[in-house]
């Protein structure tokens, strides 16, 4: 008998060879360790090198306090405003057919390729003390730079594609049908909207949010251009962690630095549950 | 005969979406960026060209290209690889890595720039070793490198991931039944159906990586002509009250950008036709 068993013998001409596929998944584990684990285990490590509790305390302080909050109150005005506008543009470019379609997209897409600062930039110069607009708007005691609504516009923006870019895709796939169905059955604009066409992208709907948000809780480079960085006032969490760390106050820092990791890790563990479990009501991008 | 503007749809709700959709672009996106236009070009052309073309901006805008760039190409070949090893290869914990590499995107910036400082820092974990080699990272162009490279690494994979899944087996099957080797298989039939979403990626990668500014800031060490990245450098013309200089970098670094997405999108339509499938 031979000792060579035929599915050993019998290797499938579509793959690499054994060494091959051993060499590059070790090399891929080993280059993630570095990249991606690391930076993750440092965070951690540095938040609580002084014991869990020292970085409890940092927590409690005022400046954390108000950070941590605003932060809050950002993404609880930006994240809805975006989720509605994905809905209304997705809606849009998917029930009907008009000229001009491919230009609103791409005019959607503009954040993705336009850097923070640059993002943060375009508000100070839009809506600063400086320009006609913004001289207006401290006139009326509104002002956007150096406050809170510059802060919620440059979340906002960074993250503006996102739930229409998550929709698109699911509702141009799902087409018209039914809710053509459901108008023919007599039922009004928002019931089919409500009972028919949401059901259908709820699963996207929060896929977005969820990224959307994580994005809008973690935004730096165009939060700083508009902020001012006002403790207590204007200092978001990354902005906080900033000057924390430029003021060599490490451990609250990276402190501050683990409860964001900690939500990032949240939303990746959510967005792979939804990609796990709902995969065929998400774009089909998502699907693995 | 001339198409309609909006073709007549029994779904309501035009006037609502449209109104949602055009009015909120135009005063978050569109009105912004026409005040970017305005203020840079308010003094005139030749002003505007003064600001952008001084030696620290040069130095600040081809550092960030340059760079940007040789991330970017490091990311297309990881990221093909590594999209290609989660696709294909079973091993243990292959869904947790399928996972992880979102990191990147979901790891607010800041976070990503102060953990990647204290690692590679010369008394950080990776710095010392480097240290003990003679070799310096953080505060290097070295350190720069690898925040880009971390902040562009999921773009690549995530776009070339679903192609690789829809391959048929049986076109790779057919070229090794013709005797090709597997080299051969990989480089003239696997890589011509992976390459318009790679240079996607590789697009997407770059710009990301030319715009960051979290991540880079504290491992960049900042210094003027040598290790100072050109968002760092509107941020301190705006703190300099600087806003026309401001403005004008930012005008170049968005025409910069958008002229990459317009050679990287022709090229990809001329690989498409090249390969005769769209």
């Amino acid at each position: 008998m031979s000792d060579i068993s035929p599915a050993r013998a019998f290797r499938p001409a579509a793959t690499e060879a054994p060494w091959a596929r051993i060499t590059l998944t070790l090399a891929v584990v080993a280059i993630l360790a570095v990249l991606l684990f690391a930076p993750l285990v440092t965070v951690f490590y540095e938040a609580l090198r002084e014991g869990v509790g020292a970085s409890l305390a940092t927590l409690a302080n005022p400046e954390s306090q108000s950070a941590i909050w605003l932060t809050l109150f950002v993404a609880a005005f930006a994240v809805p405003l975006n989720a509605v506008f994905g809905v209304a543009a997705a809606w849009l470019i998917t029930k009907y057919s008009f000229r001009g379609k491919a230009v609103l997209i791409t005019l959607i897409d503009i954040p993705f390729s336009v850097s923070p600062v640059v993002a943060g930039l375009c508000i100070v110069l839009t809506f600063g003390a400086n320009s006609w607009v913004g001289s207006w708007l401290v006139a009326q005691g509104l002002p956007v730079v150096f406050a809170v609504p510059g802060i919620v516009m440059a979340s906002m923006f960074v993250t503006f594609p996102f739930v229409a870019r998550e929709l698109i895709p699911v509702m141009v796939e799902q087409g018209r049908a039914a809710e053509e169905a459901a108008l023919t059955l007599g039922a009004s604009g928002w019931r089919v909207f409500f009972t028919v066409t949401l059901p259908n992208i709820r699963w996207a709907l929060l896929y977005g949010v969820l990224l959307c948000n994580a994005r809008a809780m973690g935004e730096f480079g165009a939060v700083a251009v508009v902020s001012g960085k006002i403790r207590g006032l204007t200092a978001t969490m990354p902005i906080t962690i900033e000057m924390l760390y430029n003021e060599y106050s490490s451990v609250a820092a990276f402190t501050l630095a683990a409860v964001l990791a900690l939500l990032a890790l949240v939303t990746l563990a959510l967005k792979s549950l939804l990609e796990w479990r709902y995969a065929d009501q998400l774009a089909a991008t998502h699907r693995h | 005969m001339r198409q309609p503007f909006v073709h007549k749809s029994p779904i309501p709700g035009l006037g609502l979406s449209a109104g949602i959709t055009l009015s909120m672009l135009s005063l978050m996106v569109l009105l912004p960026i026409a005040g970017l236009l305005v203020q840079g070009f308010s003094a005139g052309i030749p002003a505007f060209l003064a600001a952008v073309n001084t030696p620290r901006t040069w130095a600040a805008l081809y550092l960030s290209f340059r760079l940007s760039l040789v991330a970017a190409l490091f990311n297309l070949v990881f990221g093909v690889v590594l999209a290609w090893v989660l696709v294909r290869y079973r091993f243990p914990f292959r869904k947790v890595l399928n996972a992880a590499v979102d990191l990147p995107f979901a790891l607010p910036t800041a976070v990503a720039g102060i953990a990647l400082t204290a690692l590679y820092a010369p008394n950080g974990a990776f710095g010392q070793i480097a240290k003990d080699w003679g070799f310096k990272i953080a505060y290097t162009h070295w350190g720069i490198l690898i925040a880009l490279i971390f902040v562009g690494l999921p773009f690549v994979t995530r776009t070339v991931q679903p192609v690789i899944e829809e391959i048929a087996r049986e076109v790779e099957e057919a070229s090794a039944t013709l005797g090709a080797t597997r080299a051969y298989t990989l480089r003239r039939v696997i890589w011509p159906m992976l390459a318009p979403a790679a240079l996607t990626g590789f697009a997407l990668s770059l710009a990301r990586a030319v715009g960051e500014y979290g991540s880079v800031i504290f491992i960049a060490g900042n210094i003027p002509l040598k290790t100072e990245i050109a968002p760092l450098l509107i941020v301190i013309k705006l703190e300099e009250y600087n806003e026309p200089g401001a403005a004008a970098i930012g005008i170049a670094m968005l025409v910069m950008s958008f002229g990459m997405l317009f050679i990287i999108n022709a090229a990809q339509v001329f690989s498409r036709k090249r390969m005769a499938y769209v």
